[in-house]
């Protein structure tokens, strides 16, 4: 039975390879083929998430290879925390791929979109039902391939592919952080299963406290980039330049959720050794606030939502990082569902109107009553309002900032969910309320866009019930079962509670105020805060800065690097040239001066003694008679010895 | 007392015809050099009749310095308006000449001292009689063709100087 | 023999280097000639000397130093009509300016 978890990933990925083969024969039935591959996913993964619901965990592997005596696994774990993952993938999954078919109706490279979606799909299941580091790792770079191939899906568009490469580039620097952690784990464990990281098993190293507390610090460095967390979080606005469902099922259900899954399997690393914990909650509590405090000022419709996604995601993180395990998986499948159906409805706009500047909208309500409503149902999710999904997850984050040693995180989440509130709400307002800022032609999206968009609604209402007390918080009991560390159980605070309505009901009125009541006040806050809003408008300035230091130093480098390597290359070369010119050239002066010469000499010296030898003919017989009588007088000298 | 007197005396020729060889080659002037010559073919006349051989010293006395030497000093006479006496008499050769031949000397003295002559005591004698045999019998050959060359040198001499 | 034969053969290699010394060094071409007739006189002494030694045959010393001084003679007689020719060609009688056995 087990085995039939690979089909899981197996049906999108047959779906991308078919699509890509025969996508351009197929036509607009490519939508046909990945949608009833999703529902085929999401179909097989049902019994198993009945199972985990039953407390059941499923476990199957397979060896691929050996590394250095060690076998490395592929294989299927599935529980509790994987099966909800298997869940939201697949629902939120199949209704954006079926919202798309409406989004892209006219894209002129329609079966290639639905082709990259199919293959997102695989990889992104298989990274939930990854057993161990390995699998997990694979799948975790071939969903950043997807991102950006989808990031950059107009390519055509100079801004979509730089956001693109912007995207994997600062996501990769958190990979290899990842990669680094993985590498430090195992060479001090031994070991890369999932399933292994927890205290039964990770006691046994319990003196290798440094290295353990730096690897879970580089594989949370993985999350930092993929869920884009401060300082990496840069590539999430600018990849609102893919389509919109792109960025709803990546950059805010499923792939960014993929950076608090891993925190949250590494959970009992990471209570082990809690040094790592203060660093994860510090980053993600600042992350929520800097995120939240970007989106009171951004224009752009999908803006406000990618810092809405940051500063949630934030959220998650900072939750785990307080040992709320409950908590932050609990946002995570709330969040997966206000947030696709946010980014649904901004899309269902865009594509009613035309533009993407909320400046020029207003009083879109009327002409776009689904979207709208959908929206608002969204929009109240998100900031926290009960009996909502969002208010019970936030709540729970909020009693374990709450509870734990540092007040601070939960002064700092608080006031994150205040603003929260109010830049949703500013969102709404000027989008659907108001009068109409601009004549624009609208119209309200077809069925196949706004049915998602409903079904989407009822997950944002209704999936916090089961972390209430209304269902006995069977969601934290749930998903316990899967937790690496110890189980801590948050008790419901009133206080707490209480507080965070107040918050999100405050931030709504004020931005009712602000933006429905006098509009005037926007434009006298916006001057008299003139330093904040700049700060805020420019995202406190952190692309210049990165582009200024990082990337310019890091092209300087390269530049270094290419003329190193050409005068190297080419020295050398030419240097190889040059040698050899000379040696010829010595060869030459040798050959000139030296053979020839030799040459010319045996003739000199033969002349020479020829010119000597020359002067005994003198032509005087008294000289050769001399000489003849030498010759007696040697003869004579011999003849005596 | 009488043997010593002769050694000494056949010594004292054989100085004196060395002295007058000398003289031939030193003399600058021409004539004085022939008549150092004769005085050296009279000394060697003396000298054969010191080993009795007393014909060939007549013959050496009436040919060698009767008719050889008066034919040179003609020749000297009749080429001496030719000659001129401030001119020197020896030529380059005259250094290594002398020491090739003092080396010469040297040597073949050495070999002589050191070699084993068979010297026997008893005298042959030597006759004009003896010798006149010897020349029409056992060496008549050679005898008629010193005729032979001597008609040919005559015949030749008197072709190279004729005026033509 | 009145002195021993050694000496004798000294005496005549004394003549024979002096003559062999002007015929080498005397320039004037008369000078030579004389100085050869010097080396035939030596070699006659060497004869003669050396017929008085001999015991078996005597007379062969003898009878070769008559051929020498006959021969002799007539070397004096053909060289000197040489130098006569000589001074007709080159007038001059001195040898060393006489090369013309160079080439």
């Amino acid at each position: 039975m087990v085995k039939l978890a690979y089909l899981i990933p197996f049906f999108p990925l047959a779906s991308f390879t078919t699509l890509i083969f025969f996508g351009k024969r197929l036509g607009p039935k490519s939508a046909l083929v990945a949608i009833g591959a999703s529902l085929l996913s999401l179909a097989t993964a049902a019994p198993f998430v009945w199972g985990a619901l039953g407390g059941e965990t499923y476990a199957h592997s397979f060896e691929w290879l050996r590394l250095a005596g060690k076998p490395l696994l592929f294989g299927i774990w599935i529980d509790s925390l994987s099966a909800m993952m298997l869940f939201v993938v697949t629902s939120v999954g199949s209704l954006i791929i079926i919202y798309s078919v409406g989004y892209m109706h006219h894209d002129p490279r329609f079966p290639r979109f639905f082709a990259y979606l199919s293959l997102f799909m695989a990889a992104m299941l298989s990274l939930v039902l990854s057993p161990n580091f390995v699998m997990f790792y694979m799948s975790w770079e071939l969903v950043g391939l997807c991102s950006y191939l989808l990031i950059g899906f107009w390519f055509e568009k100079d801004s979509a592919a730089r956001a693109s490469k912007k995207a994997f580039i600062t996501t990769r620097i958190g990979d290899v952080a990842l990669f680094l952690g993985i590498l430090l784990l195992f060479f001090t464990t031994g070991t890369m299963e999932l399933k292994n990281l927890k205290p039964e098993f990770l006691g046994a190293f319990a003196q290798h406290s440094r290295a353990l507390t730096l690897a879970g610090i580089l594989i949370f460095g993985g999350a930092v980039g993929k869920s884009a967390q401060f300082p990496l979080h840069v590539w999430l606005p600018d990849a609102m330049e893919g389509p919109t469902p792109v960025s709803a099922l990546i950059h805010a259900a499923t792939m960014v959720a993929a950076g608090v899954y891993l925190v949250a399997r590494s959970f009992g690393l990471i209570t082990m050794f809690p040094d790592s914990l203060t660093v994860i909650a510090t980053i993600g509590s600042l992350t929520a606030f800097m995120a939240a405090f970007f989106g009171l000022t951004q224009t752009d419709i999908k803006r406000v939502l990618a810092y809405s996604t940051i500063s949630q995601l934030g959220f998650m993180i900072a939750a785990l990082g307080l040992k709320g395990y409950a908590a932050g998986t609990f946002h995570l499948m709330t969040h997966a569902f206000f947030k696709a159906l946010l980014f649904l409805g901004a899309g269902s706009v865009i594509h009613g109107t035309g533009t993407q500047d909320i400046r020029e909208m207003g009083g879109l309500l009327k002409k776009m009553p689904h979207t709208g409503l959908t929206f608002l149902i969204a929009s109240l999710a998100i900031a926290g309002v009960p009996p909502l999904s969002g208010f019970w997850s936030k709540d729970e984050i909020l009693v374990a900032a709450f509870e734990s040693e540092n007040r601070i995180f939960y002064y700092v989440l608080s006031a994150t969910a205040a603003m929260t509130a109010f830049y949703m709400f500013r969102l709404v307002f000027l989008t659907f309320f108001g009068k109409p800022r601009k004549e624009l032609h609208v119209h309200e999206s077809p069925a196949v866009m706004t049915i998602p968009l409903w079904l989407l609604a009822i997950g944002s209402a209704v999936l916090g019930i089961p972390g209430s007390p209304w269902m006995n918080h069977f969601f934290q009991r749930f998903i316990n079962g899967s937790i690496g560390g110890e189980a801590i159980e948050h008790a419901m605070n009133p206080f707490v509670m209480n507080v965070s309505v107040g918050l999100g009901l405050g931030g709504v009125l004020l931005a009712a105020v602000v933006y429905l009541l006098f509009p005037a006040l926007a434009t006298f806050f916006g001057k008299a805060l003139k330093p904040l809003y700049l700060a805020s408008y420019h995202k406190l300035w952190l692309d210049e800065l990165y582009q200024a230091t990082v990337i310019r130093a890091w092209y300087g480098l390269g530049g270094l690097l290419a003329r190193f390597d050409l005068d190297v290359i080419d020295g050398a070369v030419n240097g190889a040239g040059a040698g050899t010119l000379r040696l010829s050239a010595i060869k030459n002066w040798i050959d000139v001066h030296i053979v020839d010469g030799l040459v010319n000499e045996v003739g000199a010296v033969t002349q020479a003694f020829s010119s000597l030898l020359r002067r005994i003919q003198t032509g005087l017989i008294q000289n050769y008679l001399f000489i003849l009588f030498l010759g007696i007088l040697v003869i004579l000298f011999f003849e005596q010895r | 007392m009488l043997i010593l007197a002769s050694k000494l005396f056949i010594y004292a020729i054989l100085f004196l015809s060395l002295v007058a060889a000398l003289g031939v080659v030193m003399l600058p002037n021409l004539f004085h050099s022939a008549l150092s010559l004769v005085a050296t073919l009279i000394g060697i006349a003396a000298l054969y009749l010191a080993l009795q051989a007393e014909f060939i010293a007549v013959v050496q006395v009436l040919l060698y310095v009767g008719a050889v030497m008066t034919l040179i000093i003609f020749a000297i006479m009749l080429t001496h308006r030719i000659g001129d006496q401030t001119v020197p008499q020896k030529n380059q050769q005259s250094l290594p000449a002398f020491l090739a031949l003092a080396a010469f000397v040297g040597m073949v003295s050495t070999l002589i001292l050191q070699s084993n002559w068979p010297v026997s005591e008893t005298v042959a004698r030597v006759d004009a009689l003896a010798l006149g045999k010897a020349l029409l019998g056992v060496y008549i050959f050679p005898f008629e063709i010193i005729s032979v060359v001597l008609i040919a040198g005559l015949v030749g001499a008197v072709v190279i100087a004729r005026k033509d | 023999m009145p002195i021993p034969l050694e000496h004798i053969l000294i005496f005549s290699t004394l003549l024979f280097s002096i003559g062999l010394y002007g015929v080498l060094v005397r320039r004037n071409v008369i000078g030579i000639l004389i100085s050869i007739e010097l080396i035939l006189n030596a070699v006659n002494v060497n004869l003669i000397a050396f017929s008085r030694v001999h015991t078996l045959n005597p007379e062969m010393g003898q009878v070769f130093a008559i051929f020498v001084i006959a021969l002799a003679a007539l070397a004096a007689t053909v060289g000197l009509a040489i130098v006569l020719a000589l001074y007709r060609v080159k007038q001059t009688i001195y040898a060393d300016e006489v090369n013309l056995l160079k080439w």
